[in-house]
């Protein structure tokens, strides 16, 4: 469980963080949406203490990170930079680490395996390939086997076979009752993996809603109907909620209305419909819309009372 | 995953039984750390050779010329030693390295992560490298000494360490070296990079006591006595310089300088955001 409360961070005067409040529980993924630049990682630094905020909290297991007796054991975290000594081997960083918090070697040799790491274990990591190092970050987040695990861009420089990878083991980790949290600029990825999502534009927090919510309110569903007679359907959907806009000439765009109350209106008033047909926004596209300015995130952010009431 | 099979982490609560983060794992953690780098090794190791193979060749050339032109201060028991010079920068480099190496390989953010409360990592790191430089120098500079009074000795001129001053001579040339180390460390803490921690190192210890050299008047020449090098050279040297410090104030100049620097290095790594 994280909890950020009126999270902010200043950079002398550039505000990377503003007044953030989100929850993060678990069981569930929760993706950490934004676009570069957005206050992911500054966050991200500020749950395990790297950052200090300049206002405002953020505690994971309701204490703030430091005051943790054992910090790996509560939390594991993978940064998106790197955070291993590029002439060490794979094995002695994770040594290394462990030893801080009185971490076996066996456990050390278990998240070598779980991670794949087997084979260059013993290699140094400056010979990395970016997965393998990404792998490398993910043993180190496992080390202290936490409850909750944050992983910052995990799918950056992947291949598909370890984006795959990825994918199952962020499911599995919080099938296992673990709270994941998972930063990405891509919404399609977000879309696949998290339960949740918690987006951020500028520092600021957008949506904070499930990831289904998400794409049934983003997408702005409509519906594209071709009729001949575009002016009496139009009076005739045209109503509380719903809006009609035409583009083409004997085209109307519908939203509001699904497909099927479209169809059986139009044949109860004896309107001849030449097509219909649902259009959906992709994902990405609503992401980008939903961030693309300054102003949207402040009419937006509105919403974020209603969530955390 | 294997530890937990059958219980959910919705709940888990850290148990008491286990292990969270001590000094004892803080230091084992930085002794890793120095160990598994093959940097640490060659360095330390370039240190010695310089140290032995350097005193061989002053027993040498000195024993060779005894009778001819010497300066008094080539006939002490220190003038063997001077491999320190160039000593004092590889382990003052290497201090610098062990911490400004975890700032440019990004390795910093997992240590900070491990040991949030950060100052444990900079005692454990300033007792690791301070104990390796100790107990590897130490008996460096008295091979050292055995070597030159090896060469001494053939030409028949050799002292022994229980001449006056020689033993605490040949001693605090391994203790300077290791504060020259834990300066190089606190160094590294303070501007995190390593070209500007050396490049600090090098100009404290060999640029600024030239240029007060070359500053007219006394009281440059006062000041210099307290520099790092200067309260060093009182405590090491078997000779004392003109108005120079007596070698137990030497000692306690050089402990302090390494102090000061270490208490900045703990405030800042502190206060800044890692």
């Amino acid at each position: 469980m994280i909890e950020a409360r009126d999270l902010t961070k200043q950079y002398g005067d550039k505000t990377a963080v503003h007044d953030l409040n989100f929850t993060v529980r678990p069981g569930i993924v929760t993706g950490f949406l934004g676009p570069n630049g957005a206050g992911k990682s500054t966050t991200m630094r500020m749950i395990i203490g790297l950052d200090a905020p300049t206002s405002g909290r953020v505690t994971v297991n309701g204490r703030q990170y430091r005051d943790h007796r054992a910090p790996l054991r509560e939390v594991g975290a993978m940064l998106e930079a790197r955070a291993i000594h590029t002439g060490r081997s794979a094995r002695n960083h994770l040594l290394a680490m462990a030893a801080t918090t009185g971490i076996g070697r066996r456990r050390v040799d278990e998240v070598i395996d779980l991670v794949g790491l087997h084979e260059v274990a013993d290699r140094r990591a400056g010979q990395f390939s970016l997965g393998m190092g990404q792998r490398l970050g993910i043993a180190s987040a496992l080390l202290g086997d936490p409850a909750t695990v944050m992983l910052d861009e995990p799918v950056n420089g992947l291949d598909p076979e370890g984006i795959l990878w990825i994918r199952n083991l962020l499911k599995q980790l919080a099938a296992e009752g673990r709270t994941v949290f998972v930063s990405s600029h891509l919404m399609s990825e977000m879309a696949l993996t998290a339960d949740h999502l918690i987006v951020v534009g500028r520092g600021t927090l957008i949506r904070d809603v499930p990831v289904a919510e998400f794409i049934a309110s983003a997408s702005s569903n409509s519906v594209r109907v071709r009729t001949p007679d575009p002016s009496r359907l139009r009076a005739l959907l045209t109503g509380e909620a719903v809006s009609v806009s035409s583009s083409t000439e004997g085209q109307l765009d519908v939203t509001g209305l699904s497909t099927d109350e479209i169809g059986l209106r139009a044949a109860a008033a004896g309107i001849a419909l030449l097509e219909l047909s649902p259009v959906q926004a992709s994902l990405e596209q609503a992401f980008m819309e939903l961030t693309a300015d300054a102003v949207e995130y402040r009419t937006l952010s509105s919403s974020r009372e209603e969530v955390a009431a | 995953m294997s530890t937990l099979a059958n219980e959910t982490y919705e709940a888990r609560v850290v148990a008491a039984s286990e292990p969270g983060v001590t000094f004892s794992g803080a230091l084992s953690s930085e002794w890793i750390k120095f160990r598994t780098l093959r940097s640490s090794w060659a360095v330390l190791l370039a240190a010695v050779v310089a140290l032995v193979a350097i005193a061989g060749l002053i027993g040498y050339v000195t024993g060779s010329k005894w009778d001819g032109q010497l300066d008094p201060e080539d006939r002490v028991a220190s003038a063997p030693l001077q491999g320190l010079f160039l000593a004092q920068l590889l382990i003052g480099v290497l201090g610098v390295l062990f911490v400004s190496g975890e700032y440019t390989t990004g390795m910093i953010r997992s240590t900070l992560a491990a040991v949030p409360r950060r100052l444990p990592v900079l005692w454990a790191k300033g007792v690791v490298y301070g104990l390796v430089t100790l107990s590897t120098l130490i008996p460096t500079t008295f091979l050292a000494y055995g070597v030159a009074q090896l060469f001494l000795s053939h030409f028949g001129h050799s002292t022994s360490l229980s001449a006056p001053t020689a033993f605490r001579a040949v001693l605090a040339t391994g203790i300077y070296l290791a504060l020259v180390g834990l300066l190089g460390s606190a160094l590294g803490w303070i501007v995190r990079s390593t070209p500007g921690g050396i490049s600090l190192l090098v100009g404290l210890l060999l640029i600024v006591p030239v240029l007060l050299e070359v500053v007219p008047g006394q009281w440059a020449k006062d000041i210099s006595h307290y520099l790092p090098s200067a309260a060093g050279a009182s405590f090491y040297s078997s000779l004392q310089a003109d108005g120079a410090l007596s070698p137990g104030a030497g000692l306690l100049v050089l402990v302090i300088w390494v102090a000061v620097a270490t208490t900045v290095a703990a405030f800042l790594l502190k206060r800044r955001d890692g």
